[in-house]
């Protein structure tokens, strides 16, 4: 059983170019990216609600969407839940109204016990004759669940399911919404722009930038090891620079005027991606890149230092010099071997295999 | 006191207002639909009874269903039935008339409808209709209604168009408009009189139920507390 997506839609010449492409089992796949990246405009087409310029959509064998053999079914025809991010519950109907309408709209019978049953699931006992409004976000989230569960959907859309809701009632309603998919049989899409609720939730991530999507891959290998600009942005990697290969080996980095001992580039690599906590001071026999320490935060855990690259030669950065920071975070326990103050100067080295490369 | 015109005012603007109910949500809804240019001028084509002299409306209509023009002729001849001067005639009139204020109050009505909530009821395999009469409709119930009764309060008061299609004959085509003028100008006072204080006191009522209607129902939203 499975989602395969592939699909372009435009809006119009140097408008937003939506162009997805990737294969889903069963299971959580999710779709990670910045707001207006595409990714509900990605849903939509899938449920139908949008119609993808071209390309194909096919799920568990039925053709959803096929432009070349013009196949586009009704949203109806489709059986494809949506998670809506406010939950379009039916304002006019009460809780056990609405589940009501989802079991009739999966063509099945609407019986009290078949409403019954998915309250006592949802946890709604009490709740059945309250209307959308007086119910708290994450009641009206588990209606819209209840709702859809009941119409017997093939697929699950989950459009920034949290979106709605205050960030300390997530925890709770996070763990009930994953053991609550995890009973469901079939392939289930969460899309979100925060990557802890991504890397708590989903075993494989699917990012997506500006209307285009990364191949999926296991959401902790993305975390340890993103492959594009847009995945490093997206996993909060901060030391992100543009680099070529240097003529005496290494790596050039333009924007700090710096060569950094690492293995060339392969085709198509761009920029590198430095983690600020493998960044580190340089011992004293160690090559390392002299930068002036602009700032100093304390955190819980960790000790942010914001530097600044010194003797920036490269006319190519003059300009932008004043504005490049690394980014160096230690833990509050090491103790830096010249205990920098701002102002002073700092040598920093970063291990060859922790520099990641990087496409654009 | 002969009652007629009360009976055949009130049944005229009855089934006026059941025409343009149809009429008018489906034009609402069919409109709303369709893209800005066509959309803004069927707009002004559909609103122009409201503006245009209710003479006007009276001279086009009597243009169209008149004995001897084309569609008057076509269904006298077919039917055997005149179109002007019975006291059906008057719901033409009553109708176009009528029309605008259901259709704008409707359009303004499914304009402000969240159209996730039909995509959601698509999502989850509820046919069209269904999300038509159970969902849109309903959530814009209080539109519609005050539509519907400004749409009979301004049929019960229609006198222009009305007198011209269907004129004045005593326990015929009378409605209390045409009664009211007809007495005054009879010179019989105390008799029109009546008739104004019966159409002061339908009409009040009438609009007393549109506020009622339009009265935003207040409901505290509950926060984030559970």
């Amino acid at each position: 059983m499975s989602l395969s997506v592939s699909i372009s839609k435009s809006f119009g010449p140097g408008g937003f170019h939506l162009d997805a492409h990737f294969e889903a089992q069963d299971g959580i796949l999710a779709l990670l990216g910045a707001s207006g990246c595409g990714k509900s405009l990605t849903l939509k087409c899938i449920a139908g609600i949008e119609t993808p310029d071209s390309g194909r959509i096919v799920l568990d064998g039925r053709v959803l969407f096929d432009s070349e053999r013009r196949v586009n079914l009704t949203p109806q025809e489709r059986r494809v839940g949506y998670l809506f991010q406010q939950y379009a519950l039916f304002p006019n109907m009460t809780v056990a109204q609405n589940i009501a309408a989802g079991l009739k709209g999966g063509g099945r019978k609407r019986s009290a016990e078949a409403v019954a049953d998915y309250v006592r699931r949802l946890h709604l006992s009490g709740l059945e004759g309250l209307r959308p409004h007086q119910l708290s976000g994450g009641q009206q989230q588990r209606v819209a669940l209840a709702r859809i569960l009941a119409s017997k959907p093939h697929a699950i859309l989950l459009d920034e399911p949290f979106s709605a809701l205050d960030s300390y009632l997530r925890w709770q309603l996070e763990m009930e919404l994953a053991d609550l998919l995890a009973t469901f049989q079939g392939t289930v899409l969460w899309v979100s722009h925060d990557r802890d609720e991504i890397y708590r939730n989903c075993a494989d991530v699917c990012v997506m930038d500006r209307g285009r999507c990364d191949p999926v891959t296991p959401t902790a290998e993305l975390f340890r090891r993103p492959q594009t600009l847009g995945a490093a942005r997206l996993v909060g990697l901060k030391n992100l620079f543009k680099a070529q290969s240097a003529r005496e080996g290494g790596l050039f980095l333009p924007e700090l005027g710096a060569v950094l001992p690492a293995p060339a580039l392969e085709e198509g690599v761009t920029h590198v991606g430095i983690d600020a906590r493998t960044l580190r001071p340089a011992a004293p026999d160690e090559p390392g890149l002299t930068c002036r320490v602009v700032r100093i935060t304390e955190e819980k855990e960790h000790t942010i230092y914001m530097l600044e690259p010194e003797n920036v030669r490269s006319p190519a950065s003059a300009s932008t010099s004043a504005s490049v920071k690394l980014r160096m975070e230690q833990p509050r326990e090491a103790r830096l071997p010249a205990p920098s103050a701002k102002g002073e100067l700092l040598r920093v080295s970063v291990d060859p295999g922790d520099i990641l490369p990087l496409r654009s | 006191m002969d009652w007629y015109p009360l009976w055949n005012s009130l049944r005229i603007a009855a089934i006026a207002t059941v025409i343009t109910f149809f009429l008018g949500v489906f034009a609402a809804y069919q409109i709303a639909k369709l893209p800005r240019l066509l959309k803004g001028a069927l707009d002004v084509v559909l609103t122009l009874p409201l503006v245009l002299p209710p003479t006007v409306v009276g001279y086009l209509l009597l243009c169209l269903l008149g004995p001897r023009r084309i569609f008057g002729s076509w269904v006298f001849q077919t039917f055997g039935v005149k179109m002007v001067m019975t006291w059906w005639s008057a719901i033409f009139a009553t109708a176009v008339v009528a029309f605008p204020l259901m259709y704008r109050t409707a359009r303004g009505a499914f304009e402000s409808f969240d159209p996730t909530l039909a995509d959601s009821g698509r999502t989850l395999g509820l046919s069209n209709t269904y999300i038509f009469w159970r969902i849109r409709l309903p959530c814009c119930k209080q539109g519609i209604l005050a539509g519907t009764v400004l749409a009979f309060a301004r049929a019960l008061g229609e006198y222009g168009a009305t007198s011209m299609i269907a004129g004045y004959t005593p326990g015929r085509t009378a409605t209390i408009s045409t009664t009211v003028y007809q007495l005054w100008r009879t010179n019989d006072d105390a008799g029109a009189l009546r008739w104004v204080l019966v159409n002061i006191a339908i009409s009040f009522v009438v609009l007393m139920t549109v506020n009622l209607l339009e009265r935003k129902k207040v409901v505290p939203r509950r926060e984030e507390l559970s």
